[in-house]
């Protein structure tokens, strides 16, 4: 178990902007040190610690319970490959910072982009509306809260100048059209991303982080006979500019072009319900749409998720064990701490079969009494957090692969999707198939495309009869979206038999 | 920032960018001011206030061309980031098709008001703005023991928008908008279904403030006892406001970017009858108070009144200046505006009571359309009907087939249009689709 350093702070006289007068309760922070670690986000997002102190007492002045600042400097570049040329790029930077009361349950959320002591005073004030009581706010001492550190990289891309990545969004495509003639068109983007965020809150817990993420892939266009189709490959990490290597072009070159020629000889499987087979890796959908999100807290507090009430029941065989995980290395949904200044970890879901854990923030653990599981998130500084998954995927199972196919009389096996949704209250939820093959007498036949499958939760999750030893997460470039909100994750797991699943199809 | 500080400011950004380097430069300025207030089980659940501005600036830079954006406005910011990015820029490839639009193409002022801004934006009490998710939630919350949870929301927002280019375009619009809606989730055996109502103006007055909460519960309770039926090929009515979840994979495969990559399963389909003489649909951007009303795009093109599909055949695509240089085609602007369907004669009561056997699809889950052949699976959930009638809630259902195939199969068109959208949908029936479920 990782101990995480806390370290008392006194915020310095010297930090605030010239002569501000200071009321009374922060005298006492004078002439103490802070970390060379605080000093440098203070700095990074030109406020002093006074003017934290300022803003949550302003936030609180209504009488609120509790009060945060989520602070974000994020910068994203963005490198696009048309008709052979690297001949775009984009590049954005987005600045600010989110103030939020809660007062019970209820939120109350303002932010701002511009970190002047009167802008943030002002947002501070709207938010502080949400609290209507003569309760009186007393500042903490600031306790600085030292993160701990998934993503390790060497060089940051803020740092990587254009010349330095267009020659591997050139390779790539230059890389694809070798590969195979059919190839006609290929569109190939790499976007990087640098993240700072700083965060402080009533309690007085101050906290940040750097959030590296890079997403490099292309999409393969064939043409055979007058028939077009194609596939796109891509991978996405918590990595700095050391990750991009010519063996990774040639892995993802070589996917996109397997994945689009595949699909010339598929075709659609009859329509119906039957078993399905789900891959290793992207096959981790299934958990997220069928299970992920109906575990998160915000639902089951408010009743509106088919799994709620159910904590402690069996739900599934002994052999499934379902986690979500905030501290995969260098992986995209991991965080150093979530955006609520909590610890991330890895958190059992489901634990040999049972119901273990829902997906919490603040809010919710507070109203069922239990630990954050640090799954606070939120898309930027201009939104709440809510619960969020992070990685999520399933432990091995007893089977083999071919044990699971060879049981298989007539059904599918699915291993590359395009998205999923799930509808909360009824438990359904759906992703759908960009290509898989029919099962035929415990052998995999005809390839399968575009088809959406559709499933229920509770009776899926009861339904998987079968898991295999060859786990894998999938490093694709996965967003989930909630309320508005998109953040990075990634899912995993290993081979699955789900003996029943509604599959689209020709009648 | 007054308009004009911000007219100012956006002028001096691009002639910042045109001193450091850049031959061609559009500068745009956008701000926003929303806000919003959830009700839940009669207590404020989230309040929230929101005001946010960006800076845009496109770049041609020696025959290169990038696009960057940023909400860090001050002077001394923008002059950094601008170098920077010119700076960039001249490590791309050239891109011989980029430039700035024809500027004989631009809107040159002197348009009709489109009345598209509330001007009495600021002068709304926010405590009646917040009795309104008040009473949406009442005329549900306690109404029903099977319900669970009701949430209600009121929000608005204002948008402005000015932008500035370096060959003669100068032009900016202002829109507001007001929200109201309502979920409901209840209990029905194992399942919880939830339903949801929305209401939507540009104008406080116009908005429908009453019966959004009681739409919502009737929605969810009627879905009580859903489940799926087997498999088979069935006529299909989809409701007027889910329309646009079937018709979007064809908006996209008209798309100049889809054409010109061969991503599109309407490649070289101008001119050809694609779908069935039924479909008529004209992309009118002068509707006074439509939702996509607008005198010029996103380039500053001046927008014109054009028929998309006319009779099945299909009459234009959407080509923006770069994608029309590759295609050598004339620019149409790059995205719809008000999308108009010629209706049919029935309402939606009318349309069901000639399925003798179909089912009408009230929402859909999940499922997805490859925009190069036109194959799509959609999850669904609605109503079983028979002999004219709504008989069962279905869900856990897909539909799957052909974009190319289902628009040339329509069967009719409702009389129902969806005025809360830019795409005016009326209910549409389809025959013959493919459903599977058991």
């Amino acid at each position: 178990m990782k101990t995480n350093r806390r370290n008392f702070i006194k915020t310095s006289g010297a930090a605030v902007a010239g002569g501000m007068l200071l009321p009374p309760f922060l005298q006492s922070f004078q002439n103490v040190k802070i970390s060379a670690n605080v000093k440098y986000y203070l700095d990074q997002f030109e406020v002093s610690a006074e003017m934290l102190q300022r803003v949550i007492s302003e936030a609180l002045s209504k009488g609120g319970d509790y009060a945060d600042l989520f602070f974000e400097q994020k910068t994203t570049n963005s490198l696009g490959l048309e008709d052979g040329k690297v001949n775009r790029a984009y590049s954005n930077i987005d600045f600010g910072v989110g103030i939020r009361v809660l007062n019970g349950d209820q939120t109350g959320f303002a932010y701002s982009e511009t970190v002047t002591l009167d802008a943030m005073l002002n947002a501070a004030r709207m938010a502080a509306n949400i609290a209507e009581s003569k309760k009186e706010y007393q500042n903490s001492d600031i306790l600085e809260k030292v993160p701990s550190n998934y993503y390790k990289i060497s060089r940051k891309w803020e740092d990587v100048s254009v010349k330095d990545k267009v020659p591997f969004v050139q390779k790539i495509n230059d890389k694809v059209f070798s590969l195979d003639e059919k190839v006609i068109k290929v569109n190939a983007f790499l976007n990087d991303e640098s993240s700072y965020v700083m965060f402080y809150n009533s309690e007085g817990r101050l906290t940040y982080d750097y959030r590296p993420m890079i997403s490099f892939g292309a999409v393969c266009i064939m043409e055979k006979d007058g028939q077009v189709e194609n596939a796109y490959s891509a991978r996405s990490f918590r990595k700095g500019f050391e990750w991009l290597t010519d063996d990774l072009v040639d892995e993802l070159a070589r996917e996109a072009v397997d994945r689009t020629n595949i699909l010339f000889e598929a075709t659609k499987p009859k329509a119906g319900e039957m078993p399905v087979v789900m891959g290793a890796g992207g096959s981790g959908i299934l958990l997220h749409e069928a299970i992920g999100h109906t575990f998160e807290a915000d639902f089951n507090r408010k009743g509106t998720s088919i799994f709620s009430d159910k904590m402690g029941e069996k739900v599934a065989a002994d052999f499934v064990n379902i986690i979500d995980d905030g501290t995969l290395e260098n992986n995209r949904g991991s965080i150093n701490v979530d955006d609520e200044g909590n610890d991330v970890e890895k958190t059992y879901l489901v634990k040999d079969g049972v119901l273990n854990s829902y997906i919490h923030d603040r809010i919710s653990s507070q109203y069922y009494g239990v630990n954050p599981t640090g799954n606070g998130r939120r898309e930027s500084f201009r939104n709440i957090p809510l619960p969020r998954m992070r990685a999520t995927y399933m432990e091995p199972g007893p089977h083999t692969k071919d044990d699971i196919i060879s049981n298989v009389d007539y059904g599918v096996y699915v291993d590359n999707f395009s998205n999923g949704q799930v509808k909360i209250g009824a438990g359904d939820f759906t992703f759908f198939v960009k290509s898989g093959y029919l099962i035929e007498k415990g052998e995999l036949t005809q390839p399968i495309k575009d088809i959406n499958i559709i499933g229920n939760g509770p009776e899926a999750l009861a339904d998987i009869t079968m898991c295999a030893n060859d786990y894998l997460i999938d490093n694709g470039t996965w967003t989930c979206g909630k309320d508005g909100q998109s953040v990075p994750v990634t899912c995993g797991l290993p081979t699955v038999l789900v003996k029943k699943l509604t599959v689209g199809g020709s009648v | 920032m007054t308009k004009q500080e911000k007219y100012n400011l956006a002028k001096w950004a691009m002639n910042h960018a045109l001193e450091n380097g850049a031959q061609q430069v559009s500068v745009s300025i956008s701000n926003n001011r929303s806000s919003s207030v959830d009700v839940r089980n009669e207590k404020i659940d989230n309040l929230e206030q929101a005001i946010q501005s960006n800076l845009t600036i496109r770049l041609f830079v020696d025959k290169k061309y990038s696009v960057h954006s940023t909400n860090r406005m001050k002077k001394e910011d923008l002059a950094r980031f601008i170098k920077e990015a010119i700076k960039g820029t001249r490590f791309l490839s050239e891109d011989e098709f980029r430039t700035l639009p024809d500027p004989e193409l631009y809107y040159k002022g002197n348009g009709v008001d489109l009345k598209t801004l509330d001007a009495g934006f600021d002068r709304h009490d926010p405590q009646q703005k917040i009795d309104l998710a008040f009473q949406t939630e009442k005329e549900v919350f306690g109404k029903d023991d099977r319900i669970i949870s009701v949430s209600a929301s009121y929000y608005d927002g204002l948008s402005e928008r000015l932008m500035v280019t370096s060959n003669g375009f100068e032009g900016d619009t202002s829109n507001s908008y007001y929200g109201l809606n309502a979920q409901v989730s209840v209990k029905g055996g194992d399942a919880r279904p939830e339903s949801y109502w929305s209401e939507s103006a540009i104008f406080y007055d116009k908005l429908e403030k009453k019966g959004i909460g009681k739409k919502a519960l009737e929605r969810a309770l009627k879905k009580i006892g859903q489940d799926k039926i087997a498999s088979g090929e069935m006529p299909v009515i989809v409701e007027n406001r889910q329309v646009s979840r079937l018709f979007s994979p064809v908006i996209s495969a008209l798309n100049g970017s889809a054409i010109q990559q061969k991503n599109s399963f309407l490649v070289d389909k101008k001119g050809e009858k694609v779908f069935s003489e039924k479909l008529t649909i004209t992309d009118d951007p002068f509707i006074v108070s439509g939702r996509g009303s607008r005198l010029f795009d996103s380039e500053g093109l001046a927008t014109k009144k054009r028929t998309v599909f006319g009779n099945g055949v299909l009459q234009n695509y959407y080509i923006d200046t770069y994608y029309g240089k590759k295609l050598n085609m004339e620019p149409t602007s790059g995205s719809t505006t008000n999308l108009v369907f010629e209706t049919g004669d029935k309402n939606l009561e009318e349309l069901i009571a000639t399925v003798n056997r179909g089912i009408l699809v009230t929402g859909f889950n999940g499922g997805n359309c490859n925009g190069t052949t036109g194959d799509f699976s959609y999850g669904i959930d609605g109503f079983l009907i028979e002999n004219g009638e709504l008989v069962q809630p279905v869900s856990e259902m897909n539909i799957t087939g052909n974009m190319k195939e289902l628009w040339a199969n329509i069967g009719e068109f409702g009389n129902d249009v969806n005025e809360s959208s830019s795409w005016l949908t009326p209910s549409v029936l389809f025959e013959g689709v493919d459903f599977s479920g058991m």
